[in-house]
């Protein structure tokens, strides 16, 4: 027993081997993400993951914890309500960019501006994987995908700056490469009160990585290593990824706002008389 | 077991059929609602907004339906009775998620209050034209069921039937009101809690290392759980197998689907739910339902009035249809004639189930308003020729 790995216990070991391509940062997503539930203090039990669709997506079926599989970008909305009906939870929404930020953008920003408590972990590879390598709402300009094989002419979102301005609690970017901050920064996503998110900077070598001659998983984690730079507190309006440029990482906003229930609570306890503030369902 | 007293409001009352729904949500122990604002279905997430802190539960305005018709899952899974409620354009939105709550047979009601489409249609004015959508919007196979009130009163008792149904066998079902019932006012009886029967949620007796999410019971529908209460579930809308894992082949798909079809099919008797009057002997029965159904009584009366034998037949499910009802019918009938406000949606399910066993005649309508009884009444003449 002693030479399994301490994850082997948080993950659904019967579904091992996962679906992840070589090189692929989501797995050492996942080991920051076990490694930090192993030490938030959070019984294991009360923890729930969304997921939605793509190969983030698939992050769900794979810890062994109540997890929900559900549709392309609507992980935020489900979250919302499995954590409305028993606020005991800790909900956290584990996607992709694609997912959260393109057909769940507006899921993003409201659950955000609602201050609805829930952990939004995003890794972020730049281009939609499990369908082959399209151009997506992060995808830099004059990157090459498969739907922008002349390089893409649209501006991305800047997301940790669409974040905080949608009213998240605390964001944070990290990339693959620096698994000891991004452990730091799950953990604090889990005991974070209110809408906190977390984008993760992740190579995918097989559609993103070959096709922008970004070279293999390795090169890209030494490319995060050399132009990746640490500006706790950066103003999110700096900190927009150009192609090939460097990208700035750190935890940009940690602030206190009620949450949606907080609120709920609040403004319903000054208007009815004997109201009992809402503490859950179950 | 019996509902909750808290939240009941025993007492007649003078409301809408919007509001009789929101009540009816309530006593049938609904406790968390997500909505977006749509005439003419506005009116229960009105009620339900006011009538929740008094109860125990939460109301949340989405940001569309789309966030709505999935928030209302998560909810599920977290162990509360949930509901959402539109008319169609939304409905049109939320078809992926009747999909997904079929696929992880999620126990939930959708209320569409319909109104003239297609598209912006007729906001304010009546159709029945999202019956097929009920049925076959999302797309893959399925079943659902769904339900049509055809007054206040019945808005109230068929949302208590729809979340019993829900949670029977796990399943969405749709309560298909209209305009007209939506907002027509009428007297409305509340019975006492201990008078309303509620059927409550499947949880497994299973311990955690025993249970699988999709093992089916005898009557093919599985005991459920609820997140944090150790089970470590998976839930996917992918193709699953009894452990709730994802399988991509067809002898799992054939499994998988084939069962979510079956349990509603095979207890399709114990689910139907129709009325009928005068049909033993008649030459022609009427079917209806929802608003129209009244519209069809005075034609029904008229015809009798120059003494021609004429039935009424109601669907209060729509869907399962009551095929075997039908067809006992078709053999004896000379005709059926059915009005619905569209041009023909629930007739053409009609006009399978008879046959060719009997004349089926329909008498469209393209919404905005209620049939003229004499549309209906010129066909009844029609059909006995």
């Amino acid at each position: 027993m002693s030479d399994r790995n301490i994850v082997e216990q948080y993950l659904r070991m019967d579904r091992i081997p996962h679906i992840w391509c070589p090189g692929c940062g989501l797995g050492t997503t996942v080991n920051c993400f076990v490694r930090a539930l192993s030490e938030c203090n959070i019984p294991l039990d009360n923890i729930c993951i969304v997921s939605g669709i793509g190969c983030t997506g698939r992050v769900a079926g794979y810890l062994k914890l109540d997890s929900f599989h559900t549709t392309h970008g609507r992980a935020i909305p489900f979250a919302t309500g499995l954590k409305l009906a028993n606020p005991k939870l800790k909900v956290v929404v584990y996607s992709g960019d694609g997912d959260l930020i393109a057909i769940g953008g507006n899921h993003f920003i409201h659950a955000a501006r609602r201050n609805m408590d829930i952990a939004v972990i995003c890794v972020n590879n730049f281009t939609y994987g499990m369908t082959g390598g399209q151009v997506g709402p992060t995808t830099p300009v004059d990157a090459v995908a498969t739907t922008s094989p002349y390089g893409n002419c649209e501006e991305p979102f800047n997301l940790p700056y669409l974040a905080d301005c949608a009213g998240a609690v605390y964001v944070a970017r990290w990339t693959t490469y620096h698994v000891r901050q991004l452990t730091r920064a799950m953990q604090e996503v889990l005991q974070k009160k209110g809408f906190s998110f977390l984008e993760i900077i992740s190579p995918c070598p097989t559609l993103y990585g070959r096709r922008n001659r970004l070279g293999d998983g390795l090169e890209m984690m030494e490319y995060y290593k050399q132009n990746s730079e640490i500006r706790n507190g950066e103003n999110t309006k700096n900190v927009d990824i150009k192609f090939k440029g460097p990208i700035i990482c750190g935890k940009f906003v940690d602030r206190e706002r009620p949450t949606f229930l907080e609120m709920m609570n609040e403004k319903l306890s000054a208007k009815i008389p004997n109201y009992k503030p809402y503490t859950g369902l179950v | 077991m019996k509902a909750d007293p808290r939240g009941v409001l025993t007492g007649a009352h003078f409301i809408d059929g919007d509001h009789a729904c929101g009540e009816g949500a309530i006593a049938a122990g609904c406790r968390f609602v997500a909505g977006y604002p749509i005439t003419p279905s506005t009116e229960v997430v009105e009620r339900i907004a006011a009538r929740f802190p008094h109860c125990g539960g939460v109301f949340i305005q989405m940001e569309d339906e789309i966030a709505s018709s999935i928030a209302i899952l998560g909810a599920v899974w977290a162990g509360a009775k949930a509901m959402t409620v539109t008319s169609g354009p939304g409905f049109s939105l939320m078809m992926e998620h009747i999909g997904l709550a079929c696929m992880t047979e999620t126990p939930v009601v959708f209320v569409d209050v319909q109104r003239g489409g297609p598209s912006t249609g007729l906001p304010t004015l009546p159709a029945q034209a999202d019956m097929m959508q009920a049925r076959w919007g999302s797309h893959g196979d399925y079943e659902i069921i769904a339900l049509c009130p055809n007054s206040p009163q019945e808005c109230f008792d068929l949302t208590i039937h729809a979340f019993n149904l829900s949670e029977q066998y796990r399943v969405p079902v749709m309560i298909m009101m209209d305009e007209c019932v939506g907002h027509m006012t009428e007297r409305v009886v509340i019975p006492p809690a201990d008078e309303i029967e509620i059927y409550p949620r499947r949880f497994t007796d299973k311990k955690p290392d025993e249970y699988l999410p999709y093992l089916p019971d005898k009557d093919l529908v599985p005991s459920m759980v609820k997140a944090g209460d150790g089970y470590r579930i998976h839930v996917t809308g992918l193709t699953h197998d009894e452990r709730g894992y994802p399988v991509m082949n067809a002898d799992c798909q054939e499994k998988c689907v084939h069962r979510l079809v079956d349990k509603i099919r095979k207890n399709a008797d114990k689910i139907v739910k129709y009325e009928e009057q005068d049909t033993d002997d008649c030459e022609v029965v009427v079917v209806s339902y929802g608003i129209t159904s009244r519209v069809a009584l005075r034609a029904i009366q008229k015809a009798k009035d120059k003494g021609i034998k004429v039935g009424n037949f109601r669907l209060i499910t729509a869907w399962p249809f009551p095929e075997k009802r039908i067809k006992e019918l078709a053999g004896k009938v000379k005709a059926f004639v059915m009005p619905e406000i569209n041009y023909g949606q629930m007739f053409f399910e009609l006009e399978r189930v008879v046959g060719g066993k009997a004349s089926v005649y329909l008498v469209p309508h393209g919404g905005g308003t209620v049939h003229n009884p004499e549309a209906i009444y010129q066909q009844i003449l029609e059909a006995v020729k």
